[in-house]
C-alpha cells in the first residue's frame, strides 16, 4: 500500500450500498424457509446444480412444483427430522447490495438460537400467516427481536394468496400488530402483503395486489439501514492486541506501540482527546494506521491500529475512548440474560464472564425475575433453565467498561461463560 | 421506514466491512490463543487469509506460523507458490505430508489410488498433537457446502478433533470463546462470511499474486462423469476416453485427484470476477469429485476432523 491509499470510506462506490444482516423468524408453518428459497431464487442466487438436485428432491417426494423450502436444508439430522435444528447463515447480494441472512428456527424450545441469530442483526423479518393472524410465536419474535436491539422490523403477512389477496385481512393483521408493538415500544415497523410461494411482493410486485403501493420485501432490504449509521455514537475502541515489534531490525519500529482493534463505534481522528479505560489516564490519538498507511480519521466496524501521544501502560481488555463521552467503570451491573446451556445456572458458581476483550469472574448475585416470553409477563424464580429471559444482577472481580445495550450494542452486550466446560451458557445485555 | 430517503455517509463498501470482519477475527485468534497456526495451502482462500494477516499484524510479525496438510498429489505449481509466498513475506513455514503419516502407518489406504483428500484430517491432528497447536485458522466460508452454513467462526473441536453439530458452543455477536482444556482445539474460520465472488472481488482490489493455474491455461482434459477431468501422472486417461486439449482454470485447487478445471477463457482476475458473477454453477458442483458422493460427505468428513 502506499501512503496515498484510503481508509475504507473513499473506496466506497457508488453503486455499492454496504451490507445488511437480516434476520428471519417463523416456523416452516408460516413458510420461512419458502421465502428465504423464493430471496435466493429471484435474486438469482441459486445456480443451476442446486436448482436441480432441489428439483430431484421435490419429484421424489412427489411435489408438482419445486419446493423452495428446501433450499435451506441443513443438516442431515434435520433433513432425517423435517426440522431446522440451528441457526444457518445464508448469502446473497443484489449487485448494490450484500446480504447476509441469520436464519433461526421459529419454535419456544429454540429461543437461543433465535437470540443468537438476532444478535448479529440490523433487520428482522417476523412472519404471519395471513390465515391465522398474530399468534403467541409472533408476539415471542417481536418481543426477542426488541430485547436482542434490532431496530428494524419487517412484518411479512404471508399465504395472503390463501386469502384472495383481501385488503381487509392484511390491514386487519396490521392494525393488531400495531396495538401490541405500541406497548413492546417497537418504532420501525413495516408491514407487506405477500405470498412467497407465489413470489408476489418479495422481488417483484404482484398484479393480484395493486391495492398495495408500498415497497417490496428488497425494496425494504435495498434501503435499510445499516448497522451504526443511524445514531451519533461515542468512539469506543476495545483494545485486542499490543503490536511490538521491538525486536525488528527495523530501528525505527524500536519505539512502535500500536493499539490494534476495531472502531465498535463512533469515530476518531488524529489529535482528538481520549481516555484510556479503566485507568482513566488521558492522551491523544498520534496517529492511525493500516499496513503503512496514515489515515485523519477511522469510523465505526474498522479494524486499525491506534498510535498515541503519550506512553500509558495499555493492554488487551482496556479500552480507548473519546474523554468527553467516557464509558462507565464498574464492578457491578444489571442485565437481561438469555440462558443458553442444557446446565441450569447455579448460584452458588463463580463464572467468566466477557464483555468486549474483557473478560472478568463473576457471581450472579440475585435474579430479579423470568419473562414469560409468550405473555411478557415477570414471574419470580429461583433458578434458570435453558431458553429462560431473566433480569439478574451480577458482582464482578475487575471492573468493566460499559454502556446500556440499548445505546450500545458492541459495548452493552456480554458472555457468560461455564469455566469447567468453557462452554458458553448465557448471553446478557446490560441495562 | 422513516430515514429510507438518504443512505448514511459511513457505510462501509461491503469488501472493506468483510475484510475488517476478518481482521477482527484473527486479532481475537492473537489475543485469546497460546499457541495458533493458520493453514496456508496456496490456495486462493488461504491467499486471501495472509493478506488479512498482514493487515492485522503488520509492522509485527504474524502471531502464528503457516501450517500446509500436503497430501503428497498436489499441483506443483500450487506447493512453488506456498514456499514463494511464506518466503516473501517472511513468516515460519511448517509442512507435515500425509505420505508421512501412510509411512508411519497411521493412514491406511484401502487402495493405492484412493483418494486422500479425507486423510489430511489424520496428519491435521497429528500436527496438532506435535506442537501443541490450540487454534488453526481455515479459509473455510459458510456459502461453500450446507454443512458450513451452520458451523461457527470459532468452531470447538474435542481431543479427537471431531465436530459434533448438534453440540457446539453459541455464538453471539462477536464475542467470540476460544477457550478450550488441554488437548481439545479451535478451528478458527475468519472469512467464514466470504463468497467465492467476495473472494475474487477482494483478490482483484488487493492485486494479490496467485498460482498461474487459477488463470485459463490449455490442459489435457478428459470428459468423465459430468466433470473435466485433468489428464495427469497421477490421473492417466482410461482406455477409450479422448484426450482433448481444453483452455480451462481452476475455481478451487486441492488434491489433483480430486480438483477438476472448469472450460474458460478468463485470463485475467477482471475476466474471473465477471464469470464469477455469472457463473450458474456451485464452485464445489462444478470442481470437486469428493462432495459429489452424499449429500452428506463434507459433514460426515467434518465430524471426523476434516477443515
Amino acid at each position: 500500500m502506499s501512503a496515498t491509499d484510503h481508509l475504507p470510506e473513499t473506496h466506497m462506490a457508488e453503486t455499492d450500498a454496504g451490507l445488511l444482516r437480516f434476520l428471519t423468524c417463523g416456523s416452516v408453518d408460516d413458510g420461512k424457509s419458502t421465502l428465504i428459497g423464493r430471496l435466493l431464487f429471484d435474486t438469482k442466487t441459486i445456480l443451476a446444480d442446486t436448482l436441480s438436485a432441489i428439483e430431484r428432491t421435490s419429484h421424489r417426494r412427489g411435489l408438482d412444483a419445486v419446493d423452495l423450502s428446501l433450499l435451506t436444508d441443513g443438516l442431515q439430522a434435520e433433513r432425517e427430522q423435517g426440522i431446522t435444528i440451528d441457526v444457518a447463515y445464508r448469502y446473497f447480494s443484489t449487485g448494490t447490495r450484500k446480504y447476509i441472512i441469520a436464519d433461526a428456527p421459529g419454535h419456544e424450545q429454540y429461543t437461543r438460537n433465535m437470540v443468537t441469530a438476532a444478535s448479529t442483526a440490523n433487520l428482522a423479518i417476523i412472519l404471519i400467516d395471513a390465515r391465522k393472524g398474530i399468534l403467541t410465536q409472533t408476539r415471542r419474535h417481536s418481543y426477542l427481536a426488541h430485547l436482542m436491539g434490532i431496530p428494524h422490523i419487517v412484518v411479512a403477512i404471508n399465504k395472503m394468496d390463501l386469502v384472495d389477496y383481501d385488503q381487509a385481512a392484511f390491514e386487519r393483521i396490521r392494525t393488531d400488530y400495531l396495538s401490541f408493538a405500541a406497548h413492546l415500544g417497537i418504532k420501525d415497523i413495516h408491514f407487506i402483503p405477500m405470498s412467497a410461494l407465489k413470489g408476489d411482493m418479495v422481488v417483484d410486485r404482484s398484479e393480484q395486489m395493486n391495492w398495495y403501493s408500498g415497497p417490496t420485501l428488497l425494496d425494504v432490504l435495498e434501503k435499510a439501514p445499516t448497522a451504526h449509521s443511524e445514531m451519533d455514537e461515542p468512539f469506543r475502541f476495545p483494545v485486542q492486541f499490543v503490536c511490538r515489534p521491538h525486536k525488528s531490525d527495523d530501528a525505527k519500529l524500536h519505539d512502535f506501540r500500536g493499539f490494534m482493534g476495531r472502531v465498535e463505534s463512533g469515530r476518531i481522528s488524529i489529535g482528538d482527546a481520549v481516555t484510556v479505560l479503566p485507568s482513566g489516564k488521558q492522551t491523544r490519538v498520534k496517529d492511525i494506521r493500516v499496513l503503512d498507511s496514515s489515515f485523519p480519521h477511522a469510523y465505526a466496524e474498522q479494524s486499525i491500529t491506534l498510535l498515541l501521544e503519550d506512553e500509558i501502560d495499555i493492554s488487551r481488555g482496556d479500552m480507548i475512548v473519546q474523554s468527553e463521552k467516557s464509558a462507565l467503570v464498574t464492578r457491578q451491573l444489571d442485565a437481561m440474560v438469555c440462558w443458553l446451556a442444557e446446565t441450569p445456572l447455579d448460584l452458588q458458581r463463580k463464572y467468566l464472564i466477557r464483555q468486549t476483550t474483557r473478560e472478568s469472574k463473576a457471581v450472579i448475585a440475585t435474579i430479579g425475575f423470568r419473562v414469560d416470553i409468550n405473555t411478557l409477563d415477570h414471574i419470580a424464580v429461583e433458578r434458570l433453565e435453558m431458553n429462560d429471559i431473566a433480569h439478574i444482577s451480577l458482582r464482578l472481580a475487575q471492573p468493566l467498561n460499559i454502556d446500556a445495550y440499548a445505546k450500545n450494542r458492541a459495548t452493552g452486550a456480554f458472555i457468560i461463560i461455564d469455566e469447567s466446560t468453557n462452554n458458553t451458557v448465557a448471553a446478557g445485555m446490560i441495562l | 421506514m422513516s430515514n429510507l430517503a438518504q443512505l448514511p455517509k459511513h457505510t462501509l463498501s461491503h469488501l472493506d466491512w468483510l475484510e475488517s470482519e476478518s481482521i477482527y477475527i484473527l486479532r481475537e485468534v492473537a489475543g485469546q490463543c497460546a499457541n495458533p497456526a493458520l493453514l496456508f495451502s496456496g490456495g486462493k482462500d488461504s491467499i486471501v487469509l495472509l493478506r488479512l494477516a498482514e493487515k492485522a499484524f503488520r509492522p509485527g510479525r504474524f502471531p502464528f506460523p503457516l501450517l500446509n496438510i500436503d497430501t503428497g498429489h498436489n499441483y506443483p505449481e500450487l506447493l512453488a507458490f506456498r514456499d514463494y509466498r511464506a518466503a516473501q513475506l517472511g513468516e515460519r513455514l511448517i509442512v507435515r505430508s500425509v505420505e508421512d503419516s501412510m509411512r508411519r502407518g497411521t493412514v491406511v489406504l484401502k487402495s493405492p489410488d484412493e483418494l486422500r483428500n479425507k486423510h489430511q484430517s489424520v496428519t491435521l491432528l497429528e500436527a496438532i498433537e506435535e506442537f501443541g497447536f490450540d487454534c488453526c485458522i481455515g479459509g473455510a466460508r459458510r456459502d461453500e457446502e450446507k454443512a458450513r452454513a451452520k458451523e461457527r467462526i470459532f468452531s470447538f473441536r474435542d481431543e479427537f478433533g471431531q465436530w459434533d453439530p448438534k453440540n457446539q458452543r453459541p455464538e453471539l455477536w462477536d464475542l467470540f470463546n476460544a477457550r478450550v482444556h488441554k488437548g481439545e482445539n479451535i478451528r478458527a474460520f475468519p472469512i467464514s462470511n466470504w463468497t467465492e465472488l467476495d473472494v475474487w472481488q477482494y483478490i482483484g482490489r488487493e492485486q494479490l499474486e496467485i498460482p498461474a493455474i487459477y488463470f485459463s491455461h490449455q490442459r489435457p482434459i478428459v470428459r468423465r462423469s459430468g466433470l473435466l477431468q485433468p489428464v495427469t501422472e497421477l490421473t492417466p486417461a482410461h482406455p477409450g476416453e479422448a484426450i482433448e486439449q481444453m483452455m480451462v482454470r481452476f475455481r478451487t485447487l486441492g488434491d489433483v485427484t480430486c480438483t477438476a478445471p472448469v472450460e474458460s477463457d478468463a485470463d485475467t482476475l477482471e475476466k474471473i470476477i465477471l464469470e464469477t458473477a455469472s457463473t450458474t454453477i456451485t464452485e464445489r458442483g462444478a470442481t470437486r469429485l469428493d462432495d459429489q458422493t452424499s449429500e452428506a460427505s463434507m459433514e460426515q468428513r467434518k465430524k471426523e476432523g476434516y477443515f
